[in-house]
Formats: C-alpha cells, sequence, structure tokens
C-alpha cells in the first residue's frame, strides 16, 4: 500500500489527523474560480454588450478586438479574425482569450491553487491525495507548464493594450477630455495587471534571477529586490487583478446594456 | 497555573501500533515537548522521543501534532483550546523506528547525492571574496535546521513512496539552489542534473514545504521556482538555448 500507509510507516488508518478546517481553503478556491470560468464563458461567447460608444469603454475580454465583426470604433488594432467560421460567428474574446488565460493557467500562484483545490494533489497540507500514481510536470501534458514565460511576455502586451484602453477612457459625455466612473473602473483593472504581471516568478527570474552576481548588475538588482517585493504579494494580486478584470467587464455590460448609467465627473 | 490536557499519542513501530490516550498536566508557557517529557517521567517512561536542544534549532523534535508537521519544543500549549485532545504521532513519511522515532536516513542518502561546492581550480585557502549581496540569496537556505518537516510534508514522497528513488525533496532542492546561486561554484550542470536527476520537475508547488518550514525559508518562492526558471532556461526555452550557443555560455555572471 502506498503512501502513508507504505510498508516500516507508521500504522495510521486516517487520511490526515489534521483537526483544523483545511478543507475550506480548497472548496473557497473551487467557487470563486468556477465562478469565474462560467461568467467569464458566458461573456467570451455573449459577443456583444461589451464596447460603450459614450466614454469609449471597452471590456477587457474584448481587447483587443481583432475580428471582422468587432463593433465599430473598437478596431484600433485592425482585423486578424473572421467573424465566422464554418458558418457559426466567432466572438471577437475567443480570438484573444488564450493569452490571459494561459498565463493565469500556468502561473505559478494558480498552479498551487488548482493543483490544490480541483486536482486535490494534495488538498492541503499533509492531507493524503486520492492518487495511486504522481509523475507531477515531468510529461505531458503538464511539462508544458514550462512554457509560462511565454505566455507572461504575452501578457505585458495585453498589459499595454489595456493601460491604453484605459486612457482612452478619459471622455467626457461630450467626446473632449472628460472622466468618468468607467474611466476609474479601467484604469484599476489596468493597474491591478500590471502588479500581477510585474509581481509575476517569472518577471522576477527575467529581471535578475539568473544572475550570480548582482555585485556586477547594479541596477538589475535593484530591479529585482523591487520585483522581490512584489512577488511576496503575487497570490494576493493573483486573486485581485482576477476580480478587477471581470468587475470591469461586468461594469461595461450593465452600462452597455442601460442597466446602470456610467458617472462623469466633468 | 497547571491545567489537564489529553494527549493522544502513537505508540507502537514498522510491525504495528495504536494510539494511547493520557492525562497529564500542562504548565503556563510549556511547550508539546515539555508535556511528552512530563508523560515520560510520570506515566509512559518507555516511551521513544527523540529531542535535543529544545529551542527549535536542532531539527531533532519532529512529529505531527494534531495532523500537521511540528516541532515538539516549538509548539506552545496555549495555542490548542480548552479540552482539545492533542493527538501526537511520528512523521508519517518515514518509516517509524519506535513510538514518536522515525528512521530519516533517506534524507542522508539524497544528501550525498549532490555533488558538493566546487570552487576555481585555482583558488587557495582563504583566497575567496565575494560580495554580501552576490551570497545573501544562498544565506537564507543556510538557515535550514533539517528538521526534515519539508521532507514529511512534500506529498511527492509522502503520498507515493515510489518515489523516493527518483525525488530529492524540498530540502535538497534549497541546497541545490545555493550551490547554484553560489558566485564561486564552478559546476555548471546543476539545472540539468536538478531537473533530471533529483527530480525537481516532480515538485507541483503546492507550498506545503513553505508552510511547515520553522526557519520560515521561503523554500518554494525563493529556491524550487527560481530553480525551476533555470531549468526552463537550459531545457525549455529555445531562444535562451540558442543565445547560450551563440555566446557560449550557460549562466549569466
Amino acid at each position: 500500500m502506498a503512501g502513508v500507509h507504505a510498508e516500516h510507516r507508521a500504522h495510521i488508518q486516517e487520511r490526515t489527523l489534521r483537526t483544523d478546517r483545511w478543507w475550506l481553503q480548497p472548496a473557497a478556491t473551487v467557487f470563486v474560480l468556477v465562478s469565474f470560468i462560467i461568467y467569464a464563458t458566458f461573456r467570451a461567447f455573449e459577443n456583444k454588450h461589451y464596447f460603450v460608444e459614450k466614454g469609449e469603454l471597452i471590456s477587457p475580454f474584448y481587447s483587443p478586438c481583432l475580428s471582422d465583426a468587432c463593433v465599430e470604433g473598437t478596431q484600433l488594432f485592425g482585423t486578424l479574425g473572421p467573424s465566422s467560421l464554418w458558418g457559426f460567428a466567432i466572438s471577437p474574446a475567443l480570438l484573444i482569450l488564450i493569452f490571459p488565460l494561459g498565463f493565469r493557467l500556468t502561473c505559478y500562484y494558480y498552479r498551487k491553487a488548482y493543483y490544490r483545490s480541483f486536482w486535490q494533489s494534495p488538498p492541503a497540507c499533509a492531507v493524503a491525495e486520492p492518487h495511486k500514481k504522481y509523475t507531477g510536470e515531468t510529461k505531458q501534458p503538464l511539462i508544458l507548464q514550462n512554457g509560462h514565460r511565454w505566455f507572461f511576455y504575452a501578457g505585458l502586451v495585453f498589459n499595454a493594450i489595456l493601460t491604453y484602453d484605459a486612457f482612452l477612457a478619459f471622455h467626457g459625455p461630450d467626446g473632449g477630455f472628460g472622466m468618468s466612473v468607467g474611466t476609474l473602473v479601467l484604469l484599476a483593472n489596468a493597474t491591478l495587471l500590471w502588479l500581477y504581471s510585474l509581481s509575476c516568478h517569472t518577471c522576477r527570474h527575467t529581471v535578475g534571477g539568473r544572475l550570480r552576481h548582482f555585485s556586477k548588475h547594479p541596477l538589475r538588482y535593484k530591479l529585482w529586490t523591487r520585483i522581490s517585493i512584489l512577488n511576496h504579494h503575487h497570490a494576493n494580486f493573483a486573486w485581485v487583478s482576477l476580480f478587477g478584470v471581470a468587475f470591469a467587464d461586468l461594469y461595461i455590460r450593465l452600462v452597455s446594456t442601460g442597466a446602470i448609467t456610467n458617472y462623469f465627473f466633468f | 497555573m497547571a491545567r489537564p490536557i489529553n494527549l493522544r499519542i502513537w505508540r507502537g513501530n514498522k510491525n504495528g501500533g495504536d494510539f494511547h490516550t493520557v492525562t497529564v498536566d500542562a504548565n503556563e508557557g510549556e511547550v508539546v515537548l515539555d508535556v511528552i517529557h512530563r508523560v515520560q517521567a510520570t506515566q509512559l517512561p518507555d516511551l521513544a522521543v527523540r529531542w535535543n536542544c529544545k529551542a527549535g534549532k536542532c531539527g531533532s523534535c519532529s512529529m505531527e501534532i494534531n495532523g500537521k508537521p511540528r516541532l515538539a519544543c516549538m509548539t506552545r500549549m496555549n495555542t490548542f483550546a480548552e479540552g482539545e485532545t492533542i493527538t501526537v504521532t511520528p512523521l508519517r513519511a518515514f518509516p517509524v523506528i519506535r513510538d514518536l522515532v522515525t528512521d530519516v536516513s533517506f534524507n542522508y542518502k539524497k544528501a550525498m547525492e549532490i555533488p558538493s561546492y566546487a570552487p576555481p581550480a585555482n583558488l587557495k585557502p582563504g583566497e575567496a571574496r565575494m560580495e554580501q549581496i552576490d551570497v545573501e540569496r544562498s544565506q537564507e537556505f543556510r538557515k535550514c535546521i533539517e528538521c526534515f518537516l519539508c521532507q514529511d510534508t512534500c506529498h511527492v514522497i509522502r503520498d507515493h513512496e515510489e518515489n523516493k528513488k527518483s525525488f530529492a525533496g524540498p530540502r535538497f532542492f534549497i541546497r541545490i539552489a545555493e550551490l547554484d546561486m553560489h558566485p564561486l561554484d564552478t559546476l555548471r550542470n546543476r539545472k540539468r542534473t536538478a531537473q533530471e536527476s533529483h527530480g525537481l520537475g516532480m515538485c507541483n508547488i503546492t507550498k506545503c514545504c513553505t508552510e511547515v518550514c520553522p526557519e520560515h525559508i521561503r523554500i518554494t518562492d525563493n529556491a524550487i521556482i527560481p530553480m525551476k526558471e533555470r531549468v526552463v532556461d537550459v531545457k525549455y526555452d529555445p531562444v535562451r538555448w540558442l543565445g547560450s550557443k551563440i555566446r557560449k555560455r550557460e549562466d549569466i555572471s
């Protein structure tokens, strides 16, 4: 018998002897991530209510909008993809979501979160996992987690675009310079995404992690120390930025459908 | 002021064992090891427990307290609720010798498999010079007291005995990271061997090692993930690989 019941180990039947509520964290993670996946899938396929012309607010799920079918005013970077394939309409979100999705899916923090909560490998520390065999990230498909840095680079491009979107949202009700609640929402979203990306372990490695002599690279060392401070809070940024993206999209949807009004400061 | 507490202690050996519940007094300011010693002195004189410094610096009294890998000498009694029964077992990832004592020789075998520090060949004793900022990353890893709580909680070997032959474990990943980040170490294949011989790729970074470390070493963030990124540099990143071929070097100084 394998694991904690292996031969010569203390003969204890219980899977774990932990008395605290160790199941709470994985359960909460499943609830939040499943809720996000359901909402994001619905929005990605909805293919409408992603742009508010008055104030120029575009949903982060649909930016950059690269399909032929994008509504007017959203095609800032031209078009790359068709609006339909084999007669089925393709939502512009589907052309781009692979990049932010891949970035989060391969993120070192999210890996911990979903390995524990979804795959139960392990569900919590010192709680026996249900699997008979374990090879970690040494075989396909999990060996692909090593591609995290490519999604990180792509994520930086997306951050730049979403920051640009936030600056484009500095519009008043008459179309001139101004600011609305939507501007603040997009600005907060872009800021949180930057914090999430800059606190990433790959970013830390790229900036200075591979150096052996910090003393020969004082600028990179300084950057590395700053990013290390951010890195300490990477898990928090991962969650807050996820909520930020969902909230920004929801806000724009509600304004676009007329459920709420986007308040203009000036 | 003394208060009575219920202690449920696993007793036995590799052939079998069971829990024994005893009631014992715990005084203000005491730790679990103090209480175990009182049980030993007053009720179970043949209870086996390994301990040494009682100061959280020798790593001897590693055990599982209420299912969590902990140092008995650093687990204060006032962290438990009034009337709570405290369960104490040996480490569950290693073979038990007797009662709370386990055979941790697996770790010593793994330690021997890691190539030691390799200074430059022409460096004479006393000539090594390093800047503080070049060694402070590695110094965090030198805080390790070898309690092996990280090894015990790591599910790769805790839940899969068969992985012990191919997986060194978090304690030795910090050793490999320490050497790979060392400014004077000359061994250049540590990244590849970390992945190919010591099982770095088996780690799925669920951070239990960091959670249980009594020295608060950020094992996952500061050693394992940086090593994984360094492995990507040499094994899974074609751009970096090409760059290393053009510039004829594996590492950046």
